[in-house]
């Protein structure tokens, strides 16, 4: 699916851009795109070097597992496929944390680490395993208890209750979570009946 | 509302603590493993550039041909049907695809209708309460190498629109239109 979209927006922009005449700006477009995406990368190296490293000092000294420990009911619930002393599991429960305390650049590098887990739990395959499209679903439908970028602008903008949006943020967003849980779930089951038809 | 501050000011600075103490009393050689766990961070970042090059041109291309506008020109007029408010609309579909983008958008609106207006406030949760699906599905895959990405991306772009109808319903509820 995801390349049907990327060619799609490719061929639909230069196709579109033939008829509107905005071919200078699509030249323009590809080489800022690319830059941007460099630049964001380079961002990156500074927080994922640094959370990894400090991830790396909890996992050795045990604090990951402790951690997982509390978090265990839950988090079996979830990824019900996840051994529960697998090392994924302390590794997605600090994605989730840091999700849920707004902490987006934190949570980054924790939750590529416990992809990669998953993937030599599923065997080294190059595809999607059921845990990973969960904790993808909690990931795109965006856990948030404090929204700080969204505050910080509206008080840019001079809101007199910058803050009052965070209620309503903190139901969307439980919505679309849940939403995202059963969406998987649905998808999940789907795929398994369909496997037992064809078998 | 300074608490909030205050907490987000705190909360990573305390969480550092918290880890090096533990290492200390455990007596963990500290620096090491940090510089250890800091190698596989830099590979991460670096193997990811081919991945955010391909998806950031593709939709940098089609935002600035105007295929963007035409396509949500033609669904415009059946989203005011069913009730979401028209200037919410380019927010809602360019929310999951470009993060930045929908960045600037929120901020277009909250400057031009007011943040304590209904479309501002509407904006502000809309932006809050979902993420750029693109963008966190190219980064986590990509880094990982998972090229099948199953159901991933239609469970993402449907909690998104979950999230929309959310926020727009919750809106309405507690701030009335």
């Amino acid at each position: 699916m995801v390349h049907a979209i990327w060619i799609f927006m490719l061929t639909a922009g230069i196709i579109t851009a033939m008829f509107n005449g905005r071919m200078e700006d699509v030249s323009e477009a590809i080489f800022s795109g690319a830059e941007e995406a460099v630049t964001l990368c380079f961002g990156l190296i500074s927080i994922m070097v640094f959370w990894l490293g400090i991830m790396n000092i909890a996992r050795k000294s045990g604090l990951m597992d402790i951690f997982t420990k509390l978090l265990r009911p839950v988090a079996v619930r979830l990824f019900p496929d996840v051994p529960a002393r697998h090392p994924a599991m302390g590794y997605i429960m600090s994605n989730i944390t840091a999700n849920l305390m707004g902490l987006g650049n934190a949570a980054t590098p924790m939750g590529i680490k416990a992809i990669k887990e998953l993937k030599k739990l599923n065997g080294g395959k190059d595809e999607a395993s059921r845990p990973m499209i969960t904790l993808m679903a909690l990931n795109t439908a965006s856990l948030t208890l404090i929204p700080t970028t969204v505050i910080a602008i509206r008080m840019n903008y001079g809101s007199a209750s910058p803050a009052e949006i965070v209620g309503t943020t903190i139901f969307a967003t439980a919505c679309s979570t849940a939403a995202a849980l059963c969406i998987d779930r649905y998808f999940y089951f789907r795929r398994l009946r369909k496997r037992k038809g064809y078998s | 509302m300074s608490w909030i501050s205050t907490v987000s000011l705190w909360i990573l600075p305390l969480l550092l603590l918290t880890v090096l103490i533990h290492a200390a009393v455990k007596k963990i050689p500290a620096y090491d493993s940090f510089v250890e766990g800091g190698k596989d961070g830099f590979q991460l970042a670096i193997s990811l550039i081919p991945y955010l090059v391909g998806m950031m041109v593709a939709i940098s291309v089609f935002r600035a041909s105007g295929a963007m506008e035409l396509l949500l020109g033609s669904i415009k007029p059946f989203l005011i049907f069913i009730g979401v408010p028209a200037d919410i609309v380019p927010l809602a579909f360019i929310r999951p695809i470009s993060g930045a983008g929908a960045l600037g958008m929120m901020s277009d609106l909250l400057a031009e209708h007011g943040p304590d207006s209904f479309i501002g406030r509407l904006a502000s949760t809309m932006q809050g309460s979902t993420d750029t699906t693109l963008y966190v599905l190219t980064v986590y895959f990509g880094a990982a190498g998972i090229k099948y990405m199953g159901d991933a991306l239609k469970v993402g772009f449907l909690a998104d629109a979950a999230g929309v109808a959310a926020s727009i319903i919750i809106v309405t509820i507690v701030f009335g239109s």
